[in-house]
């Protein structure tokens, strides 16, 4: 009767069967760690006294927050990264042209159904899209998991959304998962398994679930999940050469909670600032904007960007807003150039620059002043997220943010 | 312990905590220097060592940066005292050696800068009229790691 968590918890710690509220040592099958949380890692993997990597072929660390370098100080971090991963022979290193981590991983064939994942970032949760436990840990937990290639877990109990309706025009996976925090409020599934099921998760791609799983950290879950189905096997097995297990969900576990979702009527949501959950209709929001971001490890994919230009194309950025467009990966870039979605949005008046995190966590490039209103398809509104902690930040899907850069304010796509 | 409190609201995210473009740096005191500064740019000045921070709900959420907990550190705070954690950050606090107290009913029993002693034993939280509310103990093993200041401390001193 094992959730799909319990039972990958199970495997990974060597046990015939685990229930929620048990502690386990689970062996880690991918650790990841980036520019901006590595050294941290480093520097306590020193600490500790260990002297070689448990297994270097299962660690991950992609450059993204703060590429290309910003400053003498990120720089230094990068060297210090390119150092431990020489020293260390780390097999899977990409520096600062590859993209944002929770694009890349699954990407580039790192993520597959069945393992358990960490990263030592919170949106870690993105590859439960793929079937897989994958959490978010921080540095300390990551030194361990370097050194010894295992870590404690609490096994979780789980919430299990059952998702029904088709979507209307215009409404995306971004919209389902902010309507969902929204009723979930910002702690409501905090140590929860968060799962998503149901004929409209069945509907959507590998890349929309992606979109719902990364925001699960946002109601407080330990992982995002998604059941594997056909899909999700051939995305894997375009992507990837790794082994896989399928592991799904025994509906009469104990330590399940099923929350039903009807999604039929959903129109367009907002997250207006400073808490994820402060989700209304696009339709009831009134707010001129400064500047447009479209990118991310949300919504800065393939499918995001070919939303977004269908809906600029011909049309012109407003006068006194600025928009930035940032693939999430080199293949996102590269795929973006050859259909020729990125030259509409230079053409619209947009800025396109090179996959990396870009504004989202206010670390580097368009970073906003006091008082400056920012609308992005990123996962956060914190006060203080995206630069001045006297700016705000709303969160929408793709396509509100295309239609709303076009207009100068936050609006629906007709 | 005693110590000043320190209060703030609910849902008190890393972002506040430290914000994103102070997480180039690694060391404690550069950290503190940013620590809370978008609720309050002097806090880590007014901030001595031994206070308490007492919050509401899901303190901690948002991303895992070990630098926030490593920023309260740094400003000295002795343990952080709330309604309930975030669970990423409960972890990383522990890691780094900052006790996180949860304490349903804490944000009634404590003024913003008002004394107080906590006592970790009986598991104890008085206010200056005497009023106290108690908080769930940490287990012994968590309490050793914390003694020691932190996992790593912890894991040398045990080799
Ligand atoms: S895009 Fe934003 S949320 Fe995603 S990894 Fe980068 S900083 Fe974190």
């Amino acid at each position: 009767m094992p959730t799909m968590s319990e039972k990958i918890l199970a495997r990974a710690s060597g046990k015939n069967e685990v229930e929620a509220g048990d502690i386990v040592i689970a062996n880690i099958d991918v650790a990841m760690t980036h520019d901006l949380t590595g050294p941290l890692s480093v520097e306590s993997f020193e600490k500790i006294g260990a002297e070689k990597v448990w297994d270097a072929s299962k660690i991950v660390i992609p450059f993204d927050h703060q590429v290309p370098a910003d400053s003498i100080d990120s720089a230094n971090n990068h060297m210090l990264m390119r150092e431990f991963v020489k020293q260390q022979g780390i097999e899977h290193f990409y520096d600062v042209n590859a993209g944002v981590c929770h694009q890349i991983l699954p990407e580039l064939g790192h993520v597959v159904p069945g393992e358990v994942i960490v990263g030592a970032d919170s949106h870690t949760c993105t590859h439960g899209a793929l079937g897989a436990f994958a959490t978010g840990i921080g540095s300390t937990d990551m030194a361990m998991v370097f050194a010894e290639g295992n870590l404690w877990f609490k096994v979780p109990e789980t919430n299990r959304f059952e998702i029904t309706g088709k979507l209307k025009e215009n409404v995306y996976a971004k919209d389902v998962i902010l309507h969902i925090i929204g009723q979930m409020s910002v702690d409501g599934s905090t140590y929860k398994a968060c799962e998503f099921a149901g004929e409209t998760i069945e509907d959507m791609s590998v890349s929309e679930r992606m979109v719902i799983c990364n925001m699960a950290i946002e109601m407080g879950g330990k992982t995002g999940l998604v059941e594997p189905d056909k899909k999700t096997i051939e995305y894997v097995e375009n992507h990837s050469k790794k082994p896989y297990k399928v592991y799904k969900t025994d509906l009469d576990s104990p330590s399940l909670n099923i929350i039903d979702i009807d999604v039929s009527d959903l129109e367009p949501q907002v997250a207006c600032p400073h808490n994820v959950d402060n989700v209304r209709p696009v339709s009831e929001v009134d707010q001129e904007i400064d500047q447009v971001f479209l990118g991310s490890c949300t919504n800065g994919r393939l499918s995001d960007l070919r939303e977004a230009a269908k809906i600029i194309k011909g049309k012109k950025v407003a006068n006194g807003t600025r928009m930035l467009v940032i693939p999430a990966s080199k293949e996102v870039y590269s795929k973006a150039l050859d259909e020729g979605l990125l030259k509409i949005f230079v053409d619209a008046g947009a800025l396109v620059s090179a996959p990396c995190c870009g504004p989202c966590l206010g670390g580097h490039t368009g970073i906003i002043g006091p008082g400056e209103v920012s609308l992005s398809t990123s996962n956060r509104n914190f006060k203080g997220r995206q630069g001045s902690p006297d700016g705000k930040v709303f969160l929408a899907s793709a396509a509100v943010a295309a239609a709303s850069a076009i207009e100068g304010r936050i609006v629906a796509p007709e | 312990m005693k110590g000043t409190a320190w209060k703030f609201g609910d849902d008190i995210d890393t972002d506040i905590i430290v914000p994103g473009r102070y997480l180039i740096y690694t060391d404690e005191e550069r950290l503190a220097e940013h620590c809370m500064e978008g609720l309050d740019a002097d806090f880590d000045k007014k901030c001595k060592n031994g206070d308490f921070i007492v919050a509401g709900r899901n303190f901690g959420c948002g991303s895992s940066r070990e630098h926030a907990p490593i920023a309260l550190k740094g400003v000295g705070v002795a343990a952080v005292i709330a309604e309930s954690f975030a669970r990423i950050f409960y972890r990383n606090a522990t890691n780094v050696g900052v006790p996180l107290l949860e304490a349903p009913g804490i944000c009634e029993l404590v003024e913003n800068q008002e004394e107080i002693e906590v006592d970790m034993e009986k598991g104890l939280i008085t206010n200056e009229n005497g009023d106290s509310i108690e908080f769930k103990k940490l287990p012994p093993f968590m309490l050793e790691i914390l003694e020691q200041g932190g996992l790593i401390e912890y894991l040398k001193n045990k080799r």
